[in-house]
């Protein structure tokens, strides 16, 4: 029996993508999780990628969020300048490539605690993550 | 010789998703639901899946794009574009790889959206439009990130790193065929232009022309040709992800694994090998495929690189025709492993000749450190 795309089936609806697209739209940044090995998993997908499972829940990470990785793509001044390219380690283990705002994007370290920011709204929203203020996090 | 493939592998399940119109869902949704359904009825597990054969019209490297998405670790996969015919073809393919044991459960796949994402961005889905965003300048920024954690977590230094391409150099000197063969220092190296932190113009490889072709045969006719064979001896691929954030590790790669295959197959280990080609896409290749390869300890490779160590005279000879970084580079460098390798095994290789040259090793790097290949060649089997 072919029971995709009807009502109730896992495969119904938007697909990840869209789903996850149009959260960021709406200013909320939400990964998923799997019903059915309980592991979370970045970029979105159909069928989770240690089970196989299509049992799928979307859910707002922790913050704080940890750089893993990062780099200063060089760029003419006329061009537009330098800018910074990381991976973040997401307290849940995914980890995402994203840009660190809010800071010279050389002085971006491995191990700093930032916190994610959608930036733009819409079809235009970026998810940045900007360093951890004084005073605490918000999630 | 009894080899037939003629009954020698079956289809045990089979699933379709999205027929029609499928609205809001991507190319790869479509192909994981799909999946999915023939897991189902073949009553297999995701993690069953040792092989995978797939293409698709929007990816780059439809292998690594599908494999990361559903999660796999192929033994051995394919996506040689053949066009829609190409489906067929891997049922030839994937009942040869079973046939060798080279693979034990094979999946088939393709999906597409091209109906309702007509004319739309961002149809294809996996990782690439994730990253998209942040314009990494691809492939460079992938092997900064990488580099920028090796040095975080182990000390590797961009001294380290230069003298990857000082040997390299000093090998292209002793080679007519390299492409830019004046001496380097460690100063040209630290002080050239920084491209993406810690990487500069000449971590990086060459962009050149150029061409390469190596034929095989069997071995019980390969002594019938006018030049010595190089056998051989043992060969293995691995993938773990299409790009670097979806790594388990960014500092380790699926050579780990593609390398211990090839030895296992070829009976050798790292201490036979008498001379490696490793396609150096960036200084950084070099110390992680040495690493993950077995030649050294995880994390070592920085200093085990940079005492001469892989440079004319050292004890590792590695890329003796002056590599990616300084003979060629024209856009994919696998193949000149393979034929820098024979020439060094038929002992054709002059001044750089490595001596006693007996076993060779191959190592390819594709795409952003992901697709990881080893082939062990020996003059004798």
């Amino acid at each position: 029996m072919n029971d995709a795309h009807v009502e109730g089936s896992p495969f119904g609806g938007p697909g990840p993508d869209e789903t996850f697209r149009r959260k960021l739209g709406e200013g909320q940044f939400e990964i998923q999780e799997c019903q059915s090995c309980s592991r979370f998993f970045f970029y979105p997908r159909a069928i989770c990628k240690y089970c196989g499972s299509a049992n799928l829940h979307w859910r707002r990470p922790q913050s704080p969020v940890t750089v893993y990785a990062t780099t200063v793509v060089r760029r003419k001044p006329q061009d537009g300048g330098d800018y910074n390219v990381a991976i973040v380690e997401l307290q849940e283990g995914p980890r995402m490539m994203s840009r660190i705002e809010d800071i010279a994007p050389g002085d971006v370290r491995i191990g700093m605690a930032v916190q994610p920011c959608v930036r733009g709204q819409g079809s235009d929203a970026v998810l940045v993550f900007v360093p951890v203020q004084p005073g605490g996090t918000h999630g | 010789m009894d080899k037939s493939l003629r009954g020698s592998a079956a289809i045990v399940g089979v699933a379709t998703a999205g027929i029609g119109e499928a609205p809001g869902r991507s190319s790869l949704e479509l192909l994981a639901e799909a999946v999915n359904g023939a897991l189902a009825d073949a009553g297999l597990a995701l993690d069953e899946v040792d092989g995978l054969f797939c293409n698709t019209s929007v990816h780059s490297h439809p292998a690594l794009s599908v494999g990361e998405y559903l999660g796999l670790r192929p033994r051995y996969s394919e996506s040689s574009s053949l066009g829609g015919s190409s489906f067929i073809g891997y049922a030839l393919t994937a009942a040869m790889a079973l046939q060798l044991g080279l693979c034990n459960v094979a999946l088939i796949c393709y999906g597409s959206n091209q109906r309702t994402a007509l004319g739309k961005l961002a149809a294809k889905g996996g990782s690439q439009d994730y990253e998209a965003p942040y314009r990494p300048r691809h492939p460079i920024t992938s092997f900064a990130l990488a580099t920028s954690r090796h040095m975080h977590e182990y000390g590797t230094t961009r001294e380290h790193l230069a003298s990857v391409a000082i040997s390299a150099r000093q090998w292209a000197g002793l080679n007519p065929e390299a492409f830019m063969r004046e001496p380097l220092t460690l100063a040209d190296v630290l002080n050239a232009r920084m491209i993406s932190d810690p990487i500069t113009t000449r971590d990086c490889c060459l962009v050149t022309d150029g061409a390469g072709a190596v034929i095989m045969v069997r071995s019980e006719r390969a002594r019938d040709f006018p030049q010595p064979p190089a056998y051989f001896l043992g060969g293995a691929i691995a993938h773990w992800h299409m790009q670097v954030d979806q790594m388990e590790r960014i500092t380790q790669t699926a050579a780990t694994d593609s390398g211990a295959r090839a030895f296992a197959m070829a009976g050798l280990t790292p201490t036979d090998v008498d001379v490696l080609q490793i396609y150096d896409a960036f200084t950084i290749n070099i110390p992680l495929a040495l690493e993950d390869l077995g030649f050294c300890q995880k994390g070592e490779g920085g200093p085990f690189v940079a005492d001469g160590r892989i440079a004319p005279g050292g004890p590792l000879p590695v890329n003796t025709n002056g590599g990616g970084l300084s003979c060629c580079h024209p856009g994919q460098y696998g193949v000149f492993t393979l034929i820098e390798a024979t020439r060094q095994l038929r002992g054709e290789c002059g001044p750089r000749q490595v001596a006693n040259a007996r076993v060779a090793l191959c190592h390819g790097n594709g795409g952003r450190l992901a697709s990881q290949t080893t082939a062990l060649l020996g003059s004798e089997i």
